[in-house]
């Protein structure tokens, strides 16, 4: 089968759903690749580096729309190239089923196949494929170096002949891909960043990205972010009123901000209100990635930079991913590869459109002349809820000296017990009636020797329990003693029984310390 | 009896012996332990070849350079990988030897009573011992070899048949005959009706009997046992051949004996105890064999096992400061602790912190690991233990996992229905990045699923342990 991307037709969109190296991929899947002319030029691949990888350069769209069973993009289709669309065509591109509802309903009734980008389930097997997160992820790091680019000073704090320059500070709210990757980038480049989500399983990401989670001074049980398939989900009103003080408290000393929580299939919340606004130092800047959703901050206007009369800047474009074509087209190219290696099970070159599969139905929104929205829930979830762990007491002083008292108590009642019971056993033993003495000696050196066994064993190193077992064993072979003696017996069945036990037993005697010494050489120091 | 020389000797030879196995607290101290064993075995049997064994000397001193050329043989051809068949053979030496003895006791016995009857007097050291004693103490000395048989008859058969799995010559899986635990029962209470007929004058059929019932016992004893537990169970054969030495020990009088069969006794049931408490299983059900059967419904495993090629493991080698390496029987399978070791050199030139995580029953037998490493020049100061290392997991930068899967298993911790639930593992998981040195997506001997291959820090290196080493390491640089 054929399968094509035509130019993006989206004012501005310099992305391109592939490039070169995935194109390569899918010919190893099986298929011819067809590219319309021009429609990697704004992402840095020009039509001779899909020729060179085998990609068949069409002249108009038009044609590409025509020969292509499957059509791959990066936005959803303009009016005119869904009149192109046909029956049994498959379209994979981002494509909202809640905005763009009429679309769907047109593919469907018209028996094409839509799946839609951002709606493989985040589970951990989809993660391959989520466009979503790698788009977030070059969202999050260009959210700070737009930030860094409209900030007058440094990120990192120096102390320099001309003068000492504090630090950044930067404050990421919502901590889900993009917002991780505008910590880590913020970071390094050496700024003192902190970071909110509501989700407080959270923290121990953020801290690891070596940012500062701001934890809420909040008693309600806070929301359990796995259950909603790892998103954020509406807050109690109490909640949001603690959050807002918390930030009202920050805002003053914060340079930069920024906002990337969203709440899917609904508005953006507003966190950073008018007052953060006016709060905060002249020069400093907000990025809001929930621009497109109305933002976080209700003064932000979409694919516009703004300045407020305190001379606050507030960043509200949502074109961040294409602002860096080229890796976002190699990353979004990559995700349509792994879909399709996901819908090519035999590598024959033909889609299996499997709807048993939770990832391909959860992202299938029209298939068989049907919409197939929303889809059932997945049959796993996201990622396994934590179970609470109660925090281990720490232990006072007395605490632990009752706790040592009561160790050593409990130590020495199973060391006088074993006493106990081992003595009367060997007094035991010694009643029995008729026992004969030269029987006892013998019980005593028996006794001795596994209380200096056991006393010596102990502290053998864990290390050397080869060679410990090794030696052991060759003096085991001291059977040979008893060997030895019978060997002079008169019998000769008793002879050659002996001389054969003598025999294996030197066997081991021999063999046993040379292999524990070949052993022993070997360890040694560095 | 002895003469005073051969009981100072003895002594001697007895205090030697403790202070080898003392000396083996300490890599250095231990290469002076061995000299001490090799000095008192010396001294015991030429005691005794002057002293009580003098009769046939020449013919001893014979078998016994036989014994040592056999001996030079096997330790010095021996691969270091093959450690573990070779201890278990060894061990089966003995407890033949412990039967041989034990026969020849109950002979002299016999003879001595059929020269007592004719009124004759005996010859042999070990003969004109027994004529002296008293009827109850004949039956004490009958009570000592039936144990010593017994024991030394379970040792052979148990350590051939653990020789035979760990040579990969037996089908290393837990297998059962019909009738399980019952016949084990039934040839035990046999055995038991066997010695009791035995003292009451069932002469050497009984004894005979008494030992196939024991023969039979060993044999079926650890083909119930699965591959993961031989750790276990080389040990405890340790054990018994120590156990038998001394009840060899009481029937012939000899002290010496005794107190060196306690030691290697004793010695073998410590090991065995800390294999189990490494293990979190109980000693009886680790000898009854077999992992119980799942108590509950298993956590089902999420997610995919993703591959990775050499290029993307020596990348991530070569950014990271730190790495530990987690190396398992897999190591050992596929001979790679020479490539293990030319990584380690490599790593370790550039500066970068490189340190093997060691569980305790990694491998076959008890500190396998260790003796592997050591023999591929491996310094043993960055070789830790699992409690050394456990807690620096989480910072690590990338963990290498080599052919072990049980012990890395953190279904362990997590999931309460697991078989190995509380079993102590390596937490490798914690650690930025995993790599799995792995030949193909099976599950480990014990047949458990493994939640660490499906983790988002894991990947999987598939291919043979060796092989994908040689691949990588001309890529770190």
């Amino acid at each position: 089968m054929k399968i094509g991307t035509p130019k993006e037709t989206f004012a501005g969109e310099a992305r391109v759903a592939m490039t070169p190296d995935s194109a390569l991929q899918l010919q190893k899947l099986g298929y011819e690749c067809l590219i319309e002319t021009g429609a990697g030029a704004q992402a840095g691949f020009a039509d001779a580096d899909y020729t060179a990888a085998g990609v068949e350069v069409v002249k108009t769209a038009a044609a590409l729309w025509k020969a292509a069973d499957i059509v791959a993009k990066v936005r959803v289709p303009d009016d005119s190239e869904m009149k192109r669309l046909r029956a049994d065509q498959t379209l994979i591109s981002f494509f909202s089923p809640v905005a763009d509802e009429a679309k769907m309903k047109s593919a469907a009734k018209k028996g094409a196949t839509v799946v839609a980008m951002e709606m493989i389930p985040r589970i951990s097997r989809a993660q391959k494929m989520d466009a979503l997160s790698s788009m977030a992820n070059i969202a999050g790091y260009r959210a700070v170096i737009e930030a860094g680019n409209n900030f007058g000073r440094f990120f990192t704090g120096q102390i320099t002949a001309a003068g000492k320059v504090p630090p950044a500070k930067v404050l990421v709210v919502g901590a889900g891909v993009a917002g991780l990757a505008a910590i880590g980038t913020s970071t390094s480049l050496g700024a003192v960043t902190y970071a909110f989500d509501v989700r407080p399983e959270v923290a121990e990401q953020v801290e690891s990205m070596g940012a500062e989670f701001v934890y809420l001074d909040f008693e309600e049980e806070q929301q359990d972010g796995a259950s909603t398939g790892g998103y954020a989900s509406v807050s109690s009103p109490e909640f949001r009123e603690a959050q807002l003080a918390k930030f009202r408290e920050l805002a003053p000393d914060m340079d930069i901000v920024i906002t990337t929580a969203l709440i899917p299939n609904r508005e953006a919340p507003e966190l950073w209100t008018e007052d953060m606004v006016a709060s905060m130092k002249p020069g400093s800047v907000i990025v809001d990635l929930a621009a497109e959703k109305g933002g976080n901050c209700k003064l932000t206007v979409m694919d516009e930079k703004i300045v407020t009369d305190n001379g606050v800047t507030i960043i509200g474009y949502t074109d961040f991913p294409s602002r860096m074509a080229t890796q976002a087209s190699s990353l979004y190219a990559t995700n349509i590869r792994h879909l399709m290696t996901d819908l090519t099970p035999e590598k024959d070159g033909v889609v299996h459109h499997n709807m048993e599969d939770d990832v391909i139905r959860g992202a299938t929104i029209a298939h068989g002349k049907e919409v197939t929205f929303p889809p059932p829930p997945p049959k796993v979830a996201a990622i396994a809820a934590a179970p609470k762990k109660e925090a281990p007491k720490e232990l006072t002083a007395e605490e632990k000296r009752a706790k040592e008292v009561a160790e050593f108590k409990q130590q020495t009642r199973s060391q006088v017990g074993m006493l106990a019971i081992g003595g009367a056993l060997v007094l035991g033993i010694g009643l029995i009636p008729g026992m004969p003495p030269s029987f006892m000696q013998h019980f005593i050196v028996f006794v001795l020797a596994v209380f200096i066994g056991f006393q010596v064993i102990w502290n053998v190193a864990h290390s050397l329990h080869t060679p410990l077992m090794a030696v052991t064993n060759a003096i085991s072979s001291i059977i040979i003693l008893g060997a030895l003696i019978q060997i002079g017996s008169s019998g000769f069945l008793i002879t050659l029984l002996a001389a054969l036990a003598v025999f294996m037993a030197s066997v081991n005697i021999f063999g046993g310390f040379l292999v524990t010494r070949r052993m022993l050489a070997m360890f040694q120091k560095s | 009896m002895e003469n005073a020389f051969t009981i100072a000797a003895y002594v001697v030879a007895a205090v030697l012996f403790i202070l080898s196995l003392g000396g083996l607290s300490g890599q250095e101290s231990a290469k002076r332990a061995v000299w001490y064993g090799i000095a008192g075995m010396a001294i015991a049997v030429l005691a005794t070849l002057v002293g009580p064994g003098s009769g046939m000397w020449l013919l001893s001193l014979l078998l016994i350079a036989g014994g040592a050329a056999v001996g030079y043989q096997l330790a010095t051809k021996v691969e270091m990988t093959q450690m573990p068949e070779l201890v278990a053979i060894m061990h089966s030496l003995v407890g033949l030897a412990a039967v041989f003895v034990g026969f020849n006791a109950d002979f002299t016995i016999s003879m001595v009573d059929a020269a007592k009857a004719a009124g004759e007097a005996v010859e042999g050291t070990f003969a004109t011992l027994v004529a002296k004693k008293t009827s109850i103490e004949i039956t004490i000395l009958q009570i000592e070899l039936v144990l010593g048989v017994w024991i030394g008859a379970v040792t052979f058969t148990g350590s051939v048949i653990a020789y035979g799995k760990l040579a990969g010559k037996v089908d290393s899986a837990a297998k059962k005959l019909a009738g399980g635990h019952t016949l084990n029962a039934a040839a035990g209470a046999l055995s038991l009706i066997l010695a009791i007929w035995y003292f009451n004058g069932g002469g050497f059929f009984a004894l005979f009997l008494l030992t196939l019932c024991a023969l039979f016992i060993g044999y079926h004893l650890i083909m119930g046992i699965g591959g993961a537990d031989m750790p276990v169970v080389v040990s405890m054969l340790n054990s018994y051949s120590g156990w038998a030495a001394a009840a060899i020990g009481f029937s012939l009088g000899n002290d010496l004996l005794i107190v060196v069969g306690a030691l290697v006794g004793s010695s073998g049931a410590i090991l065995s105890y800390i294999m189990c408490k490494a293990m979190n299983r109980s000693f009886v059900s680790v000898i009854l064999g077999g992992f119980g059967g799942p108590a509950g419904e298993q956590m089902a495993v999420e997610g995919e096992q993703i591959a990775i090629e050499a290029e993307g493991v020596a990348a991530a080698l070569n950014e990271a400061d730190s790495v530990i390496i987690i190396p398992g029987y897999g190591m050992a399978v596929a001979q790679a602790q020479g490539a293990v070791s030319d990584l380690v050199k490599k790593l370790r030139a550039k500066g970068k912190n490189v340190r093997f995580a060691i569980h305790p029953v990694a491998g076959r037998l008890p500190g396998h690991m260790n003796v592997l490493l050591a023999e591929a020049k491996v310094p043993y100061d960055i070789v830790l233990e699992m409690d050394e290392i456990n807690d620096d997991f989480p910072d690590t930068d990338v963990v290498i996992v080599i052919g072990s899967n049980d012990i890395v298993n953190p279904a362990a911790q997590d999931d309460p229905n697991s078989p190995i639930a509380g079993m102590p593992v390596l937490e490798c998981w914690k650690a930025k990045q995993v790599f799995v040195s792995k030949r193909g997506q099976g599950t480990g001997y014990s047949g458990i699923e493994n939640p660490l291959f499906y983790k988002e820090n894991t990947r999987m290196f598939y291919g043979d342990a060796k092989q994908s080493l040689d691949k990588l390491l001309p890529m770190i640089d």
